[in-house]
Formats: C-alpha cells, structure tokens, sequence
C-alpha cells in the first residue's frame, strides 16, 4: 500500500498534520507504536495558552493556532457530527503575582504581549477576587487574558484522527517504526515497521519525546529531549475556579532551561468537576517515578491561591513527557539531510494549543502552499538542534 | 544494623510477614486501614481486640512489631536502597489525620484482593451489593443485608458468605453458581484441597438444613425495583456463560450478593514497577517480586485463600529479615498453589458475561458511563488503551479510580475493537488513596527508627 505521507506518532500533533493533510486531499496513513494519544497527549492539562508565551515566534504560532482551533473544531462537527466534541472552553486565564517583587515583571511582561496584538488586561489587585472569589487576598498584581482556552486533548487528537480516517486516511496503532528507506537518490520512499514496510511519499516525525530518537532512527538526528510533568487531578468540585489561574513565575519555569525541579501553580476547573494543578517540570530523563517532593510543590502553591483546596481530595495524579528543544522551540519543517523526512515536534508542554497552527504550517509546507506565517524560526537546520544531538 | 521491614496489610499473609519478620530480627512496622488486624478473611465484630486472629496476640505483644492499624498507604517511593512508605493514620474524614513516611529497607505487600462484581441491568441498584460487602455487614457489625437474599457469582466463596447471611438471620433463597462446582475440581486439587473439602461438605449441611437451593450453571442476569431491588431475573448459563433463552425465571428477593472472583488490589505493586504475569504479581520462592526488597504475599501473587496466605506470608517475612526460606512453610505453599490453581481452572470468569449488560446499563457507576457510551468511545474515538478509553468515556475516572469497573471496562473494551488493554495499566493509581490537598502540602514526620 502506498501513502503520500506517514506520519510517526498518533499524539495531537502527528493528528493535526495527518488531518491538515487529509483536508488538503493528501493521503495519509498515521502510526503509532502504542494507542493513538496515550503517551504526552494524554497527559497534559489542554492548554491553549497565548498569556505564558514572551513576543517571538512561538508567541506568533500560539496565536494562530488559537484562531484556528474554533474553525478547525467547526470543521471537525462537520465531519464528526457529536463525536467531535472536545470540551472547548474559552475561559479565558488569570494570572496573578503573589509577592511584591513578582508584580511589575508581570505587568511588564503583559505590556510587551500587548504591543504584539494579545489582549492582557491589567487587572487592579483589589479586583482579582471579582474574577476568581476565593482567591488568596494576598494578590499584588493580577492580568487578564480572555484568549486564553482549554480542551480535552484526548477527545481532541481522537475527533482529528476520526476525521483522517473519515476522510480515507489509514491510522494503525501498535505498528512501531523503526527506520526509513531512501532510494538511490536518497529520498525517502517507505517506513519501515513491525509489520512490513510501508512506501510513501514524505514521512512526518511526531513522535514527541521520542522524536530524538526515531530521527537517529531515520538518519538524521535533531536534539530533542524529555522533560517530566506531573499534574494532579482532585475529587469533583461544584463550579469553584472559573478560569485557568497561574502564578507569574510559570512564566520564568517554562522558560527555563534548568534541570532542577520547578514547578508553578495552574489551577483550573474541568467540566466533569475535578480540577487540574499543574505542572512540575523537571528534566529527569525517562524516569518516571512519581515524586513525593514533586507531589508536596504543586498542593503548597494551588492551595496558596486557593486557600480553600487544602481541604479538597487529591483523586490522583498523572505524569508525562514533554518533548523540548534546547532552545525551546518547536521543530515544524524538512530535513535537509534526507529529502522526504520531516519533523513536527518539540512543543513542550505546548503541543496541545499549538497543533492547530502547527498542523495547518505543515501541510502548507508539504503541499508548496503559501505558508499562513513564517517558518524559518521552526526549521531543522538551527544549530541548537543539529550541535546537541 | 536492625533491618527495617514494612509490611501492608494486616490480612493472612501480613500478620505471617510480620511475625515472621520480627521473629527473625527485623524491626516491623505493620500497616492496614482497618481498625483491628485480620484483614477480609477473619474480620472480627467492630471494637473486637486482635486475640481473635491466629497470631494476633503475639504480634500486638511483640517488642518488634509497631502495629499502624487505621493507616493508608497513600504511595511508596523508591530510595537509593529500600523505599519510603508514605503513610495517613487516622479516619480519613476526620481532622485529626498524620502523615508519616516510614524506611523500609524491605516492604512486604499484602494488601489482599476485593471481589470482582460484573455489570447487569439493576445491578447498581440499592440492595444489590458484593458478597464481600454482604460477610462484612454480618460478621463486623451482625447486620442482615436483607430477609431475602439470593446469592450468586462464581467459586467456593459464596457458601460462607452464604453461611454467615443464615447465621444473622437472613433467608437464602438460592446460591447460584455460574461455573461447574466441585465438578470442575481436577484431582490434584482435589488432593491438595482436602482439607477444604471437609469446609466445603460442612456448608453443604448448613445450606441442606436450612433448605438453601445450591444451583450450578445459572445466575442473576437482573435486577428490578424502583429505589432498591424487590426481585431478580436469574437464567441458566451455557459453558461460555451466555444466556440460555427460556430459562429467566423471575423471584422476588429484597437484597441480592454477588461475587465472580476476586481482583487483587494491586496499585502499590504496580507504583513499585512489580511486574506482573496473568494480573498478579510474579514472584520467587522467597516471594521477593522483579523489585529488589519488595516482597509479596497473599492473593496479590494469585487467589488461594487465607492457608496459602499466611504461609506465603510466613516465606515473605523472613526473607524480608534476611533469612533463609522456612522449609515448613514452602512445603505448605507448594501444596496450598496446587490447590489454587485447581480454584482458578474450576472458577473462571468466562468471556460470556460481556452479553449481560444492556446498552444503558452503568458500566463505571462513579462517573456514570454506560456500556452504549463506551462502546461508542472505544470504536468511534478508537480508544485502543486504557489511558485513551478512560479520557474519552471517562470510565475509571471517578472516586473508585476504577477498582470496580476497571477489569470490566478492559474486557468490555477489547470485544469491540483490536486495541489492547493492559489490565495492569487499570491499576496505576500512583496515589493509592486518596488524600486531601493540605495534607499532602505538609512536611511528613519522619519516623526515628
């Protein structure tokens, strides 16, 4: 059987560009050595995050890809009738300082993402309970971002991939790819797998943390490394946090390249009930032992914003990779060392929010259509990606 | 240096480890949720002291036993060498809880195993409980699930529950046996299980006197009422237990007993990365699992019951403590696994009872997820793992985190599409119980020992 593109990797982002793909008539089959969104896709938060991001290129592709989720959600309700349910919330973010020194980085910070077109609303501190009621009095400074937006992104990268399939895409779970064939010009021309090899046109690395490897795989290394988040997960509550709240040093975490421990709290609702502290971020390999220390963080800061969680039951907690690049940006692009090989990887703990815009980049790219925004800060051949690996 | 042994659960096999453990030198820290020792198997009356349990008055006087009864374990972390066994002592919605996280340079798991309930229409229905449940109520507090009850699953457990329901003065109506009975016992087990057989032959008389049918190859496909159960449906199972047409007959009951086995509670062997064969943990002659210094005893290592339990138990703790295997105990594990295997080959849950539920029965009761919603999760959202399946139906997402509906949902699951549900992965509960968002933000107390 011969597909135009393989795609490796059926987390959000390999859903995205396989649907991107389909919808621009390519055909595609998708792969994945486990269950399509089981591994990072299944667990984060959904994010859809434009307040966490400085002014630069990943603040751009956030941006698109925020516009682009409601009309791609729309497209998939065509396709998908009620299966194409998300739980797409556009709640809209606060995100608060909790000490004096934190309060002007943050209104600088908003001040910045303002002069770039991203609606942060300065909110006077004596506000912030307008917003959230049972916030910590003790706010300094607090911003308001109504772009800000969640969804399952389980349902989400299954409501992509029914689509694919709808659309005469091929998705098989439990096939593990383990290299590529070139021909004798050295293009690509299959996948090989644990079943047989697959023949195609292009193949799209989306593997996520594992994209290092299955590029060294295929000939072509990029360094992209796991970095662990934990998320913790409480018994239902009745409506208690109405948007997704933060505490500004989430801003300087996700930033960081440190291997320490950081977490920072984001607390939200979800609309089965229980709420989502996040998120840890720690550079621990593929270790995936949970963290009692790890665990401790995250409960002292949500109940520091949320005096009222302390007496709430922690129902359980989840953890992940998340695939990073050392100068953390995604990778959305061609190969120059091996015509036919592509990469879509590198979100951290974005990926959810960015695969509208990231699935849409890739088919344009793939396709020769004209881009919707500028691809060169996501290409392959940027030194941090190439020197580390 | 007094090696330091931690052993959970206080059933059996836990009250075994630790004597054994503590007769051999160790320093035991003796952990269950209960308040008094003795596990499912010798529950004792509410306010009961632990000389009621084999073992129990030695365990509660020996100088190296501390006894941590009314006490979670919430999750065991890996050390450099050994663990840390992060423990809540104190009722759970009570203000006055601690935390405590204990070394153990070797844990002995003996959490046990919970009986395995299977969805049918109105099983979720008031007065429809398990038979677990159902012995519970009578032998710890002498309360009668109801007047008239039927029982009805799979295995030799029925008959006590059944036993201990007339003894608080219940009515059986009848005890329904979905397998063969004793008729499915091969001769080995037979042989080793002849001590049992004497048990089971008493039953018998009890059921005979006070006129309680004993039916094979038949069980409870329904149950009806408004707010609790008034009556049952009960058919005739084919050998895969399917239904077989013409044989529902309808009773009227006020609570009904089910239990199709057991499932062992599994989460802290899965947190401390056991590995597991056929959904137990797979252990060595000294019952140490693929983890260094994490031992196992009990039904978590395959259903046997409380003999082959404590034995096992008795293995565990001392090689916890660095002893050689006790020759006395090996041998009675040895014939005790005969039997078990007997057990499990006489008393499968066999692949049939998936034609049971209808489309709007409650496969998940915590977060309400019926069999139609997960059938449309698992095929149209092509849900292939367990992980996937729970984020789109939300089954085993809810306060049980699955215990109940874990199992069902897996095998349900795999009858509608090719995926693969790792019946372990239904027992990654990395936070083993729950706790609440200020306890776990405190500082635990470390122990001085």
């Amino acid at each position: 059987m011969h597909s135009d593109v393989v795609v490796v990797g059926a987390g959000v982002i390999g859903a995205a560009c396989a649907h991107a793909l389909s919808v621009a008539g390519v055909r595609v089959t998708v792969l994945d050595r486990g269950a399509p969104a089981s591994a990072t896709t299944a667990s984060g938060e959904g994010n859809v995050l434009v307040s966490d991001k400085a002014p630069g290129p990943e603040l751009d592709l956030a941006m698109a890809s925020r516009l682009r989720w409601p009309s791609l959600i729309a497209s998939l309700r065509e396709d998908l009738g009620a299966g194409a349910e998300i739980e797409w919330e556009a709640k809209g973010g606060l995100v608060v300082a909790t000490t004096e020194a934190a309060a002007q980085p943050l209104l600088d910070f908003a001040a910045a993402q303002r002069a770039v077109g991203v609606e942060a609303c300065a909110v006077p501190a004596e506000r912030a309970r307008d917003f959230e009621p049972h916030l910590t009095p003790s706010v300094t400074a607090a911003v308001h971002y109504p772009q800000d937006a969640q969804l399952q992104p389980v349902l989400a990268a299954c409501a992509l991939l029914a689509a694919v399939r709808k659309r005469g895409g091929t998705v098989r779970s439990g096939v593990a790819v383990s290299g590529v064939d070139t021909d004798a010009a050295g293009r690509v021309r299959a996948v090989r797998t644990s079943d047989g090899e697959v023949a195609c046109g292009a193949v799209i690395n989306a593997c996520g943390p594992w994209s290092g490897a299955f590029s060294t795989a295929a000939g072509a290394p990029i360094a992209i490394l796991p970095r662990r988040g934990i998320v913790l997960v409480t018994a239902a509550l009745p409506a208690t946090i109405r948007h997704k709240v933060y505490d500004a040093d989430y801003v300087g975490a996700v930033a960081s390249g440190d291997a320490d421990l950081q977490t920072s709290s984001v607390v939200e609702s979800t609309p089965a009930g229980p709420v989502l502290i996040g998120s840890s971020r720690q550079r621990v390999g593929f270790t995936d032992h949970l963290e009692v220390a790890v665990l401790r963080e995250l409960a002292r800061k949500a109940v520091a914003l949320f005096p009222i969680l302390a007496e709430v039951p922690v129902m359980r907690a989840y953890g992940g990779f998340r695939p990073y690049a050392p100068d953390h940006l995604p990778v959305i692009g061609p190969d120059p060392r091996v015509p036919g090989l592509w990469h879509a990887t590198g979100h951290e703990g974005a990926g959810i929010g960015l695969a509208a815009a990231t699935g849409r980049l890739m088919a344009e790219l793939l396709t020769g259509a004209q881009p919707h925004l500028d691809p060169a800060p996501f290409r392959v051949d940027r030194p941090a990606l190439m020197e580390a690996a | 240096m007094t090696r330091r042994v931690v052993v959970v659960g206080a059933g059996p096999a836990g009250v075994s480890a630790a004597l054994a453990a503590a007769d051999a030198g160790a320093q035991v820290t003796l952990v269950d949720s209960a308040p008094t020792v003795g596990g499912q198997f010798h529950r004792q009356p509410a306010g009961a002291g632990p000389d009621k349990v084999p073992g129990g008055s030695r365990l509660v006087e020996h100088p190296r036993v501390r006894l941590l009864t009314d006490t979670v374990v919430w999750t065991v972390e890996p050390l450099h060498s050994g663990h840390l066994v992060h423990v809540r002592t104190g009722q759970a919605d009570g203000p006055g809880r601690h935390g405590e996280a204990l070394t153990a340079d070797a844990l002995v798991l003996a959490t046990g195993a919970y009986d395995r309930a299977l969805p049918f229409p109105g099983w979720d229905l008031p007065g429809v409980v398990t038979a677990g449940a159902a012995q519970a109520l009578a032998k710890g507090q002498g309360i009668a699930i109801g007047d008239r009850v039927l029982v009805a699953g799979t295995g030799p457990f029925l008959l006590p529950v059944a036993q201990s329901l007339v003894g608080v003065g219940a009515q059986v109506v009848e005890v329904l046996e979905a397998n063969g009975g004793i008729r499915g016992w091969t001769p080995s087990a037979l042989v080793a299980g002849r001590g049992k057989l004497a048990e089971l032959a008493g039953y018998a008389r009890l059921l005979a006197t006070h006129r309680v049918p004993y039916r094979t190859r038949r069980t409870v496909i329904a149950a009806h009422g408004e707010d609790r159960v008034t009556s049952v449906t009960t058919a005739a199972l084919d050998r895969e237990w399917r239904v077989k047409p013409g044989t529902e007959r309808r009773l009227p009951v006020d609570a009904v007993c089910v239990g199709f086995g057991f499932t062992p509670q599994l989460e802290l062997a899965v947190s401390a990365r056991c590995e597991l064969v056929d959904g137990f943990v797979e252990v060595t002659p000294t019952q140490e699992t693929s983890v260094p210094g994490v031992f196992a005893a009990g039904e978590l290592t395959g259903i046997g019951g409380a003999d082959l339990a404590a034995a096992e138990g008795t293995i565990a703790g001392a090689c916890a403590a660095g002893q050689a295997i006790p020759e006395a105990a090996l041998r009675k594990a040895r014939r005790g696994r005969t039997f078990a295997a007997g057990l499990a080959n006489a008393y499968p849950v066999r692949p049939g009872w998936r034609t049971w539920p209808a489309d709007d029965t409650l496969v998940c009761r915590c977060e309400e997820v019926t069999l139609g919603a997960l059938r449309t999760a698992a095929r149209e959202r092509d849900a292939l793992g367990v992980r996937s399946l729970k984020l789109t139906s939300r089954v085993g997402l809810g306060l049980c985190q699955g215990r109940v509906c874990g199992r069902n949902a897996a095998e349900l699951a795999a009858g509608y599409t090719g995926g693969h549900y790792d019946p372990s992965d239904t027992a990654r509960r990395p936070i083993a119980a729950p706790l609440r968002l200020g306890e776990l933000a405190e500082d635990p107390e470390k122990e001085n020992t």
